[in-house]
């Protein structure tokens, strides 16, 4: 069995078999997993926001979905991994509390536009998304196996889900 | 050297200070409140201020994936932003029985009366908070109607982070904890849009 490496709000990594990754409490960020399954180059990104050129404060290429995937399909290509072979599975974008209404509304919102953007940078880069467990109103916990390419979703009071 | 170009640091430190004034105000109004709709004595600690980086917020209360209550509240008029308390189960389960006089163990899920129980906290906390914010200030301030969610540490948080995230690198927690012989954790998180910042400090006779 490999490790199991933790990957935090705005961060990113890229492992290989029997290393997987995980990320934890995803909320309206979105969990981003990346899978070449001959070579089993993994990776694993957290973002928390759609679009880095809409924030001055942007020197954390890892906290946006435009940057953020960029970043780590460079480094899956650079770790080996197959540029066609590669495949996607994307998780997260919650929206966490009901408001209705107020200055915070585009804020709490912005779980939807996380994974909008995030299909939209990954269809850019031609990587396929396979499958996809998105919005709604709960956080998730996220585990990437490297040997299958299976991405583990736990939820308080909710079945594991595997997609 | 003149001294009237003043450090953004050094602002960033008057203002950390203001907002531990705040916040002691806020949370001293808040428990009083609470005591009084209990019945009991209630005493708090002096806040903390901590300015932290945004990815560390979701690990800021206790582990990420521990199950916690956030309140979170819209705020209007002068100041636009929202602001969102936090307590981890223990204390929320020990609040609640109290307001509805339960006995001290019981540990049941929520239910729908609990739940509107815990906005009403979460709205004499805000209110309170508020209300020491405005008078310090003298701007305008109001909270809107609480929303109450109970789900992992690190994904309640994830609205926070998303909110000082598209501002900048910093988060700024206001950490206070009360209880009566039962310690009680609660934790404040003001966070303001980016020109209600500006307000805050302009209508103390500060500025960036």
């Amino acid at each position: 069995m490999g490790q199991m490496i933790k990957v935090g709000m705005a961060d990113l990594k890229v492992c290989k078999a029997p290393d997987n990754l995980t990320t934890i409490g995803l909320g309206s960020c979105i969990g981003i997993a990346l899978y070449d399954p001959s070579t089993k180059v993994t990776g694993l990104a957290h973002i928390m926001l759609p679009d880095s050129s809409q924030i001055k404060n942007n020197s954390n290429i890892a906290k946006f979905a435009d940057t953020g995937i960029q970043k780590l399909y460079d480094d899956m290509i650079k770790a080996g991994a197959n540029k066609s072979r590669l495949v996607a599975k994307i998780a997260g974008g919650a929206k966490m509390f009901e408001l209705g209404s107020g200055a915070a509304q585009s804020t709490i919102n912005v779980g939807e536009r996380n994974a909008e953007a995030s299909r939209a940078k990954l269809k850019q880069l031609g990587i396929k998304l396979v499958s996809e467990d998105c919005g709604l109103n709960y956080g998730r916990t996220v585990e990437l196996y490297s040997e299958s390419g299976d991405y583990l979703i736990k939820a308080v009071g909710k079945p594991l889900k595997k997609i | 050297m003149s001294d009237t170009h003043k450090s953004l640091d050094e602002i960033n430190e008057m203002y950390i200070d203001v907002l531990k004034e705040i916040g002691n105000i806020g949370a001293g109004n808040a428990t009083t409140a609470i005591a009084n709709m209990l019945n009991l004595k209630i005493d708090m600690s002096v806040p903390q201020v901590e300015l932290m980086p945004v990815e560390k917020i979701g690990s800021c209360i206790g582990a990420e994936d521990e199950v916690i209550v956030g309140i979170m509240l819209g705020v209007e008029l002068d100041i636009e932003g929202s602001m969102m308390f936090l307590m981890d189960m223990r204390s929320a389960h020990h609040l609640v029985n109290q307001l509805m006089m339960r006995d001290y163990n019981y540990a049941e899920d929520f239910d729908e009366m609990d739940l509107s129980a815990l906005k009403e906290v979460g709205n004499i906390i805000a209110g309170s908070y508020l209300s020491a914010l405005s008078g310090l200030t003298n701007l305008s301030i109001s909270p809107t109607v609480p929303f109450v969610t109970i789900d992992m540490a690190a994904a309640i948080l994830s609205v926070p982070a998303v909110m000082f995230g598209m501002m900048g690198d910093k988060a700024l927690l206001i950490k206070t904890e009360f209880g009566d012989d039962f310690e009680m954790n609660g934790f404040f998180i003001l966070m303001p849009e980016e020109e209600s910042y500006e307000k805050i400090l302009s209508s103390l006779g500060l500025s960036l």
